[in-house]
């Protein structure tokens, strides 16, 4: 990324507003912007919809039944859409400016969109252990989806990685396949809520392994074992499994806005009340910035915020 | 059938003319979940910048995906979705499980440009 960059004789368009990202939080932008008129593109680096597509089921957003996190997304980017905002998908972003007056964006292979206002929604990713061979045997055994995978496992032993509430829950569903979970803990306790651990621990297909400290997954063409070592005794242990899903958390995606607007010492974006950052021009919205709850109806309201400021911001202009 | 703007393969007939019909093939196997559905949507961006390339998609569940789920290729995946390139008939590259559109790009370019 050239922070410098402001070469804009290859300008192809202007618009007054460029949302990066495309989740419930950017997309909600969209639907703000189109909605009043203003010529809004959303870039999105992946697929439009962002943490959204991997729930299932939905159940807690209002007024909708339960249905599937895509199927929401889905109605979202039609409706953003439906009110003339230009949505970019799979957009590998070279190069972006987002100090002074105009700010400029260059996509790979589609050129350079310049705005007054950026607003940034670039959410989250789901937190890796980082080993190289996580990342070789992933589809080859490493899982970050019980609900996809899952029955790739049916009848064998596998590891569930992770103490918080995703991570026992997922592990208890996974015994529906397995015969053998094994939860594996960098903690000597959990983070989960206190029933969810009960349940965990009262399922006879649940074992643990607490205070540890993952080293690395072994298999050639797929998993074979997970080796781990007790973090005070260094006791090392390999535990046999096919399988091992990753439930560890999520982390901000905000590496590409490292040095360009202010981050706290998690990542997160730092915004005043109207989701301001501290760069004029440029707001955050959604799971990227510093807030305590992250939630498809959280990510919405501060879509909405976001948009409502931009404009006002606009008008005054 | 998959909720996608993809060409679906979904029978045996239809697995042997997309393969046979056609030079090159990118060919999608899944349901709609999430590790997937990144996939659909990267096939259907850069397929106007792939001429020469059919893409389609196959129900993880339907009557075709044997014809996937039984390739030499896949034996030892166990990440949906199971994505499969074939050029004249023969696998030339299959992966496991999401990948991004970087990941996909450089295989259709190193197979089908
Ligand atoms: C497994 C799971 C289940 C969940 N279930 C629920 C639930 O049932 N109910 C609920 O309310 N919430 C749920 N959540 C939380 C909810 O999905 C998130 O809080 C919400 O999606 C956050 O929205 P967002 O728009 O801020 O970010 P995201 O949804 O993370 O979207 C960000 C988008 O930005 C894109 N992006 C990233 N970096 C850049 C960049 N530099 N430039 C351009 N684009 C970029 C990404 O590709 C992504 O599409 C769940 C989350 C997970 C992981």
């Amino acid at each position: 990324m050239d922070p410098s960059y402001d070469d804009f004789d290859r300008v192809v368009s202007e618009y007054d507003v460029i949302v990066l990202g495309g989740g419930p939080a950017g997309l909600t932008a969209g639907i703000y912007l189109g909605r009043a008129k203003f010529k809004t593109l959303i870039i999105d680096t992946g697929t439009a919809g962002g943490q959204m597509i991997l729930s299932y089921h939905v159940a807690n957003y209002p007024g909708v039944e339960e249905t599937s996190g895509a199927s929401i997304a889905k109605t979202m980017r039609k409706q953003a859409q439906s009110f003339g905002c230009e949505i970019l998908t799979q957009s590998k972003v070279a190069a972006m400016q987002l100090e002074g007056e105009r700010k400029s964006v260059e996509v790979v292979g589609k050129g350079v969109f310049t705005s007054k206002v950026v607003i940034i929604a670039s959410g989250g990713v789901p937190r890796t252990l980082g080993l190289a061979s996580e990342k070789r045997l992933q589809g080859r055994g490493v899982s970050y989806c019980a609900t996809c995978d899952g029955d790739f496992f049916t009848d064998m032993e596998i590891v569930a990685i992770g103490g918080g509430n995703s991570a026992l829950e997922e592990a208890v569903a996974l015994t529906a396949y397995a015969s053998k979970v094994t939860i594996i803990h960098e903690f000597d306790h959990f983070q989960a809520e206190p029933w969810i651990v009960e349940e965990a621990k009262k399922n006879p297909k649940v074992h643990f392994l607490m205070h540890q400290e993952i080293q690395d997954f072994i298999g050639e063409k797929k998993l074979e074992k997970v080796v781990c070592t007790h973090k005070t005794s260094g006791e090392v242990t390999e535990v046999l499994a096919a399988g091992c899903f990753v439930f560890i958390g999520y982390v901000p995606k905000t590496d590409a806005f490292s040095g360009m607007v202010k981050l706290d010492e998690r990542g997160q974006i730092i915004t005043d009340e109207r989701l301001a950052t501290s760069v004029p021009g440029v707001f955050a919205a959604g799971d990227c910035r510093v807030k305590r709850y992250r939630q498809i109806t959280t990510a919405v309201a501060d879509g909405s915020i976001a948009a409502m400021a931009a404009i006002e911001e606009l008008n005054q202009s | 059938m998959l909720d996608t703007n993809l060409a679906h393969c979904e029978s045996d007939q239809e697995f042997q003319d997309l393969i046979n019909k056609h030079e090159n093939v990118m060919l999608c196997c899944g349901r709609m979940g999430p590790m997937c559905l990144p996939v659909y949507d990267i096939m259907e961006t850069v397929g106007p910048d792939y001429d020469a390339v059919k893409f389609s998609d196959m129900d993880f569940d339907g009557a075709a995906a044997s014809n996937v789920r039984q390739l030499a290729e896949v034996q030892g995946f166990m990440g949906l979705p199971f994505t499969v390139y074939f050029k004249n008939g023969q696998v030339v590259e299959a992966t496991s499980s999401i990948q991004d559109v970087d990941q996909v790009k450089s295989i259709l370019d190193k197979h089908f440009k």
